[in-house]
C-alpha cells in the first residue's frame, strides 16, 4: 500500500511534467513551482549538518573555539542585504568570499592554460596527437580577432571552425543520449513500477 | 568608505593568496587553512540569504494577488514542509524527508531534464535545416556518437563505434582543450580584474 502510493505520487507529478509536451497548463505549473519548493527545502537540512554543525556548532559550542563567532557575526550580515540603509554591510561576507579569487589567477593559468597546452603539443608521435595539436592551434586563431580571417589565414581559422562544428556535435551527441537515457527511465518506472506492463 | 573598505579588503587578500600560491612557506598555509574555517563558517548564511529571497520572492507575488500568485503558495509549502521533515525526522533512509526526495524531487528533477530529449531533437531537426556545410558536419559527427553510445550502431557496423571513440578522443579534444585555455585565459583576466579593483559588481 506505502508503495503503491509513493509510486501513485511519482507517476502523477512525472506525467504532469510531461504534459508541458503538449503546452504549458496549471499540472505543469503545480508541479514546476513544488519541484522549486522542494528543492530548496531538501537543501537547507543537508546544508545545516555537513555546512552548519561541523563548522559552527561545532567549534563554537562544543569546541569552544570563540574566534569562530567573528566570521559567523559576518554570515549574519548577508541577511542585512533585505535592509534598505544597512544593505551595504551585506558587502563584507561577499568580500570574505572573494578574497580567495587572488589563488584563482596562477590556478587558473596553470591548470586551464599551462597543463591544458603541454598536453597539446607533448608527445606529438603519431596522427592523432598532431591532429589534436593542428585543431586546438587552430581552433585558438580562429579566436584571435585582432587580424581579419582572410586569405591563407582565412584558410587556416577554417580549419578550426571544423574542428569546432566536429566537437559540439559530439558533445550533443553526448548530451541527447543522456536524455535519452533518463527518458527511458521515466518512462520504464511509469510502465513498470506503476503500472505494472514491464517486468 | 562604504566601498572602498570591502574593496580594500579584496585586494589585499587576493594578494596574499597570490603570494601563498607562490610561497608555500608555513606561515602562508597556516593563513590559508585559518581563511579556510572562516569562509566555511560564513558559508551556511549565504543559502539563509538564497532561502529568504526564494521566500520574499513568493511572499511578495502572494501579498499582491498577481497572476497564477496560488503557485507560489505551493512553492512555500513544498520549501517548508521539505525543510521541516528533514529538522524533525532526520535525514536517514526511510523518514519523510527521503520519502519526499525520492518520490518527489528525484522523479520531477529526472522528467524535467528528459523532457530536453524532446527539444534537443526538435533543434537538431532546426540545425539540419539550416543545410550548411558546418551544421552537416555537427549533426553526422552527432549521428555517429548517439550511434556509437547503443548497441544499434556496434550491429550497423563494428566502424561505427570506433568512429564515435576516434572522434570524441581526436577532433573533441582538440576542440574541448581549445575552449579549456580560452576559459582558463578569461577566468584569469577576470580574477586579474577582480584583484586590481578594476571588476567591482559584486559589490552591488
Amino acid at each position: 500500500m506505502y508503495e503503491t502510493i509513493s509510486n501513485f505520487v511519482a507517476a502523477f507529478l512525472t506525467l504532469s511534467i510531461f504534459s508541458f509536451l503538449y503546452k504549458d497548463n496549471p499540472f505543469y505549473k503545480f508541479a514546476e513551482h513544488l519541484l522549486v519548493g522542494v528543492s530548496m527545502g531538501y537543501a537547507i537540512p543537508v546544508l545545516y549538518e555537513n555546512v552548519f554543525i561541523p563548522y559552527v556548532y561545532i567549534p563554537i559550542f562544543l569546541n569552544h573555539d570563540f574566534i569562530i563567532i567573528i566570521p559567523s557575526l559576518l554570515g549574519v550580515l548577508y541577511i542585512l542585504r533585505f535592509s534598505k540603509n544597512l544593505s551595504w554591510l551585506a558587502r563584507y561576507p561577499i568580500t570574505f568570499t572573494m578574497g580567495i579569487v587572488g589563488m584563482g589567477v596562477p590556478l587558473s593559468l596553470h591548470t586551464s592554460v599551462l597543463v591544458q597546452m603541454r598536453s597539446a603539443m607533448l608527445p606529438l608521435d603519431n596522427i592523432n596527437t598532431i591532429l589534436i595539436f593542428i585543431g586546438t592551434v587552430t581552433i585558438l586563431l580562429y579566436f584571435y580577432f585582432s587580424k581579419a580571417h582572410r586569405g591563407i589565414y582565412g584558410k587556416v581559422t577554417n580549419m578550426g571552425i571544423w574542428f569546432m562544428m566536429i566537437g559540439f556535435g559530439a558533445s550533443f551527441g553526448y548530451t541527447v543520449m543522456a536524455r535519452i537515457s533518463l527518458l527511458i527511465g521515466r518512462i520504464q518506472f511509469l510502465l513498470g513500477d506503476w503500472l505494472g506492463l514491464i517486468k | 568608505m562604504k566601498r572602498q573598505i570591502p574593496l580594500a579588503i579584496v585586494i589585499t587578500l587576493g594578494f596574499l593568496f597570490v603570494i601563498h600560491t607562490f610561497v608555500p612557506h608555513k606561515i602562508s598555509q597556516d593563513f590559508y587553512d585559518w581563511f579556510q574555517t572562516w569562509i566555511k563558517a560564513i558559508s551556511p548564511f549565504a543559502v539563509f540569504l538564497g532561502v529568504m529571497s526564494l521566500f520574499n520572492v513568493h511572499r511578495t507575488k502572494i501579498s499582491r494577488r498577481v497572476p497564477n500568485w496560488q503557485y507560489s503558495v505551493i512553492t512555500l509549502i513544498g520549501l517548508f514542509f521539505t525543510a521541516f521533515a528533514g529538522f524533525m525526522w532526520g535525514t536517514q533512509e526511510g523518514t519523510p524527508y527521503m520519502w519526499l526526495f525520492t518520490n518527489v524531487q528525484m522523479p520531477m528533477s529526472a522528467t524535467m531534464f528528459s523532457l530536453l530529449a524532446f527539444y534537443i531533437a526538435s533543434a537538431a531537426y532546426k540545425a539540419f535545416r539550416a543545410r550548411s556545410a558546418e551544421a552537416t558536419v555537427l549533426l553526422v559527427a552527432a549521428i555517429i556518437v548517439m550511434l556509437g553510445q547503443v548497441s544499434l550502431g556496434a550491429a550497423i557496423t563494428k566502424w561505427i563505434p570506433e568512429t564515435s571513440r576516434w572522434i570524441l578522443n581526436v577532433p573533441n579534444l582538440a576542440a574541448k582543450r581549445a575552449i579549456m585555455i580560452g576559459v582558463g585565459l578569461g577566468m584569469t583576466a577576470t580574477s586579474l580584474k577582480i584583484l586590481l579593483g578594476i571588476e567591482r559588481t559584486y559589490l552591488g
